[in-house]
């Protein structure tokens, strides 16, 4: 029998309490390497998604999770980058972050997985999270060789996990249901 | 014997131990996937809103690499001495039943989660949120805004005082009430541990109809998410004490020694 308390929905008033105030900015905007990751959440109906939560995971520049478990003692942590960010995205859809571009971290069998950002949405009607990634436009041979991106046997739908360049910007849309729905991950 | 990373950490010549908890033939340890069952559907048509959010596309099953048993730290920087006391926000009481909600953030084999971040939100006694989306024609309370914070200490344990939430309707369907709730987010130590739930009443009338609650399709494992009214805790004069312990994904393996 499992003990695991069950998940449920964020529901629409999550703003009482987070995310909380800067959690959007992993970095200051004059950071070296400091880039806008920005981008929209729309439902079935291609409708904004105005009341979702859409947290950021990811490693520091060189690649080193800021966390007890990557003890990979060779690469350098960086005062103050934690990896972490939420931002609830606004009447629009729209959620917007600043940040870095993470350095490779090991796969599988140590083979390195291209650089990514992993992510959650949290909204009304979601009952449990969506997890997917966000991959990095300038790293085709990377991508090409991730473990993680191998799983998806559609390219339409692998693609959704590519961020686009827009205007020194990021944009990476997330669609959670219907024609050009985004992958999302059982993990 | 077993070891948590944090304490492996300070071993003389740890690396080795640490890269064995971590790794397995080169893989990593990830969290247990057998009993995910017992979450909701994405697609639950009586609850409305999951009709045009729920993805209609089958989720890629993942394995855990580092980036999943990594996760978000919170340290204490970000906590007030006042965060878990959600009565004690404003100039004076807020009204309502005052509640003591306390109970163990436990992961899938029973160890407790440690300095852990939990923030809840919640509705104020007449069923409403402080929050502009809620229309609800009951009253705002000037002395409760409704959202808290704690870590959970060595031994996983946490405990806000709050009152008890009103129940309200919703848009849900003619004469649809969300039963009484509190809304409750929890991290744990990786990212594949992540969760969102919220927190029942034992004895709540509006279980039957309330479709969020019921989307858990098991009714044991709807039960483990209502708390337990705990008459020990209860503080004589002042407080009803309620019970309600969280249970976290647990790991595939037991972390080996060498």
């Amino acid at each position: 029998m499992s003990l695991l308390t069950p998940s449920q929905t964020i529901g629409p008033f999550l703003h009482i309490e987070v995310p909380y105030e800067g959690e959007e900015a992993l970095v200051a905007p004059n950071h070296p390497g400091a880039i806008r990751l920005l981008g929209s959440v729309c439902d079935g109906e291609g409708e904004p998604v105005d009341d979702a939560l859409v947290e950021i995971w990811q490693a520091n520049a060189a690649g080193r999770y800021a966390h007890p478990e990557d003890t990979r003692e060779e690469l350098p942590l960086e005062d103050g980058f934690t990896g972490f960010g939420r931002c609830a995205t606004d009447s629009e859809g729209r959620f917007e972050f600043t940040t870095i571009k993470p350095g490779p971290v090991p796969g599988p069998d140590d083979r390195p997985q291209a650089p990514h950002i992993d992510v959650s949405v949290f909204a009304r009607g979601l009952l449990n999270r969506l997890v997917t990634r966000i991959y990095f436009p300038d790293e085709e041979e990377a991508n090409a060789a991730d473990p993680v991106l191998a799983l998806i046997e559609d390219e339409g739908l692998r693609r959704t996990l590519i961020a686009r360049p827009e205007d020194g910007a990021l944009r990476f849309d997330i669609r959670l249901q219907g024609e050009g729905q985004t992958a999302f991950f059982s993990i | 014997m077993t070891a948590g990373p944090q304490e492996s950490e300070n071993d003389e010549g740890g690396r080795a131990t640490v890269a064995s908890e971590l790794t397995r033939n080169g893989q990593v340890i990830g969290y247990r996937r057998d009993d995910l069952e017992i979450n909701p559907p994405y697609l639950y048509p009586d609850y409305l809103s999951t009709r045009t959010r729920a993805p209609d596309r089958p989720l890629v099953p993942m394995p855990h690499t580092l980036s999943e048993v990594t996760g978000p730290v919170y340290g204490h920087e970000r906590l007030g001495e006042l965060d878990h006391d959600l009565t004690r926000q404003h100039e004076g009481e807020p009204i309502g039943e005052r509640i003591i909600v306390h109970g163990r953030l436990l992961d899938g084999d029973g160890r407790p989660v440690r300095n852990s971040l939990i923030e809840i939100w919640q509705a104020n006694a007449s069923g409403r949120y402080r929050h502009h989306g809620d229309q609800h024609p009951a009253p705002l309370d000037p002395n409760f805004s409704g959202g808290g914070r704690c870590m959970t200490d060595d031994e996983g344990r946490y405990e806000f005082i709050t009152i008890k939430p009103g129940a309200y309707p919703w848009k849900n369907g003619p004469n649809a009430w969300r039963s009484r709730h509190i809304h409750f987010s929890l991290f744990g130590p990786a990212f594949a541990t992540r969760l969102v739930t919220q927190m029942f009443f034992p004895g709540d009338p509006l279980f039957f109809q309330d479709p969020i609650f019921n989307s858990v399709r098991d009714p044991k494992d709807r039960e483990r998410m209502i708390c337990r009214y705990d008459h020990d805790r209860t503080v004589p004069e002042w407080a009803l004490g309620f019970e309600y312990d969280i249970v976290l994904r647990g790991r595939e393996a037991t972390p080996m020694e060498d």
